[in-house]
């Protein structure tokens, strides 16, 4: 099977939210990146086990600039065969996934996988838009996945539950938790994806309609009122008069 | 020109979100000008309610029953979007709205900006709209060229309120192209809200000391009609089902209470709840992190707490 996996650089899940030029960039001083966890936990995974399972080759994609390396070497360290980085700024999801889409776009990939989204900008959009692009199907937020080399039948999350479907390669898939257990990278893994191809490419798309104007930060919270555990009944009515939910 | 929304229908009903929704389109149509318009695919009782929430018209594919496939809604959606001749699309953030946003977008050629939470406003020579970013941990405002673009709605971002009165229903015809996806089975547990949609959460940590404790946790909820979450390390070691996971790797929420007993409050947990309107902390540590990030806080042993907690909540709703 031939499989392409897009990856993307997230800030580290407790780094520090702040804000540079009058609000209008993200501060990434001191600021620690690592790969997406749904593409590296989930997406990545799955798409290696059905590659040893099926034979075939698992290609990792990322839109970015060069300090994005260390993200796709771990993804090459972790049993990626070859990278691909198209260079060029992720402006934003529309501009990524048109230039995905148009690097896939004569290759004939069985399975494109996306994390279920990105946990900085949140989008849950890249998927579908590159689905769209190459008018395949397109099954986002997958928990489970088997795969009989042709066809797929996968669970993907709903509200309140799953839906089982059943989709023909080739199709686009959104990883979410449940669908890989993640991989730790070991010494061999990272100094064979030294030796990996690793392709630069030029981005067909350099626009985006899309951008941050500015940022804010939440307001902060005025204190904790503390309630005595003995007394329930105030925090009920704290809640009921005060907070006016209940 | 016109907003048209896709008012979602699980099991031939409408819920809440669709009502956001319509009334989210109906404020933004009244900042970029037109009339909003309402899609339903699908059978429903009802659909001219929606005006009350603001439509002026509700398009009623009724007919149209296959499964969902993102690629076959995304198509019928771009039909619809232009025989009304829509400016802008809005679907809900939901399963079905996520997967559906971007592919419509890309057949529109429009900006899309997902999970939005403010009514969009014109601004130079685009439009501006906000949105939460860093799974809650900032909001940004994005900014869209161009004279087309497509919003998902975050929920309860919005509230719902009646302008008007039921409104017209009429029907369109469309083109129905090929899928390549077989909807074969449908899981989901019946009368429960679901999480993103949920007003009040009941949530529970590595606190409870185990699966076997969540009793209490299940009574409180039931009390007050909560939905039931819990923290990461309690839905990876199989205490909870993974879909009550909420956090920056879980569910993202943003119910009006959020009650969270024996969690720590780690940054990574804050990041997916800390929208909510209100939070209260169970937690026996005085120097819990939650407790910086919380509206009330009890500072005791859940075990105690929470079933005082849950009697106060049973007087309270007998009086
Ligand atoms: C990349 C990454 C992503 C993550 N994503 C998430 C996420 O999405 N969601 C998430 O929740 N976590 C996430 N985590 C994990 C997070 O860092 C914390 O480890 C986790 O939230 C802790 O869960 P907890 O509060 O239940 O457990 P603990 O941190 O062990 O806290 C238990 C709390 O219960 C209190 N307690 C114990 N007994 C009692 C009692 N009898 N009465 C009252 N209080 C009691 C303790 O004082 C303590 O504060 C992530 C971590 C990483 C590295
Ligand atoms: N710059 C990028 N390069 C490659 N893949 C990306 C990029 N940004 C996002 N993706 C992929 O798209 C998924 C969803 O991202 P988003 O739509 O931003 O939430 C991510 O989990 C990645 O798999």
């Amino acid at each position: 099977m031939k499989l392409l996996v897009c990856i993307t650089k997230t800030p580290e899940t407790t780094a520090k939210i702040a804000f540079s030029d009058g609000n209008s960039k993200f501060d990434e001083n001191g600021v620690q990146f690592i790969m997406n966890p749904y593409d590296e936990w989930y997406a990545l995974v799955r798409a290696l086990e059905l590659k040893e399972k099926h034979g075939g080759s698992v290609t990792v994609i990322n839109v970015g600039l060069t300090a994005n390396d260390a993200v796709i070497r771990k993804a090459l360290a972790i049993g990626a065969d070859d990278a691909v980085r198209i260079d060029a700024e992720a402006l934003s999801a529309g501009q990524v996934a048109a230039n995905i889409a148009a690097y896939a776009k004569d290759k004939e990939y069985d399975i494109i996988f996306t994390g279920k989204e990105s946990i900085d900008f949140n989008g849950s959009e890249v998927g579908g838009m590159i689905a769209e692009h190459l008018s395949i199907s397109y099954i986002s937020y997958a928990s489970h996945m088997e795969h009989d080399g042709a066809k797929a039948v996968i669970s993907r999350d709903i509200e309140g539950g799953v839906e089982v479907v059943e989709v023909q390669n080739p199709f686009v898939v959104s990883a979410s938790k449940g669908l890989a257990e993640q991989r730790i990278p070991n010494m061999r893994g990272i100094m064979m994806a030294k030796r990996k191809p690793f392709e630069v490419v030029e981005a067909s798309v350099k626009t985006s309609k899309v951008s941050v104007v500015s940022y804010e930060l939440p307001p902060a919270k005025t204190g904790v009122k503390m309630v005595d555990p003995e007394d329930m009944d105030e925090l009920v009515r704290l809640l009921h008069e005060e907070a006016k939910v209940i | 020109m016109s907003v048209l929304v896709l008012a979602e229908n699980p099991k031939g009903r409408f819920k809440k979100a669709a009502y956001e929704l319509v009334h989210y389109g109906h404020l933004t149509a009244k900042s970029l000008g037109g009339e909003c318009i309402a899609l339903v695919i699908g059978g429903v009782d009802g659909a001219g309610d929606l005006g009350k929430y603001g439509a002026s018209k509700v398009i009623h594919l009724a007919d149209f029953k296959a499964g969902f496939d993102s690629g076959v809604y995304a198509n019928i959606i771009t039909q619809i979007a232009e025989q009304v001749g829509a400016h802008t699309v809005v679907v809900n953030h939901s399963s079905a709205g996520k997967s559906l946003a971007g592919r419509i977008a890309v057949r529109m050629d429009a900006g899309i900006v997902s999970q939005v939470n403010t009514v969009p406003a014109k601004e130079g020579s685009g439009i501006t709209v906000g949105k939460p970013v860093f799974s809650g941990k900032a909001f940004a405002k994005f900014k869209v060229e161009g004279d087309k673009r497509v919003f998902s709605l975050m929920g309860n971002a919005i509230a719902v309120a009646e302008v008007g009165q039921a409104c017209p229903v009429e029907s369109l015809s469309v083109n129905i192209p090929e899928s390549n996806v077989t909807v074969k089975e449908v899981k989901t547990v019946d009368g429960i809200v679901p999480l993103p949609e949920a007003e009040l959460v009941v949530s529970a940590g590595r606190g409870m000391k185990g699966p076997e404790n969540w009793g209490i946790i299940e009574e409180l909820a039931k009390t007050i009609g909560a939905t039931t979450a819990c923290s990461r390390p309690v839905a990876d070691t199989g205490w909870r089902p993974h879909h009550e996971h909420v956090g920056q790797t879980g569910v993202a929420i943003r119910p009006n209470l959020y009650i969270a007993a024996g969690i720590s409050g780690a940054i990574q947990h804050l990041a997916g709840v800390n929208s909510s309107k209100c939070i209260v902390v169970i937690n026996k540590d005085p120097e819990a992190p939650f407790f910086k990030a919380a509206d009330y806080g009890v500072c005791a042993d859940l075990f105690d707490v929470v079933p005082r907690l849950t009697e106060a909540f049973k007087k309270f709703k007998s009086q």
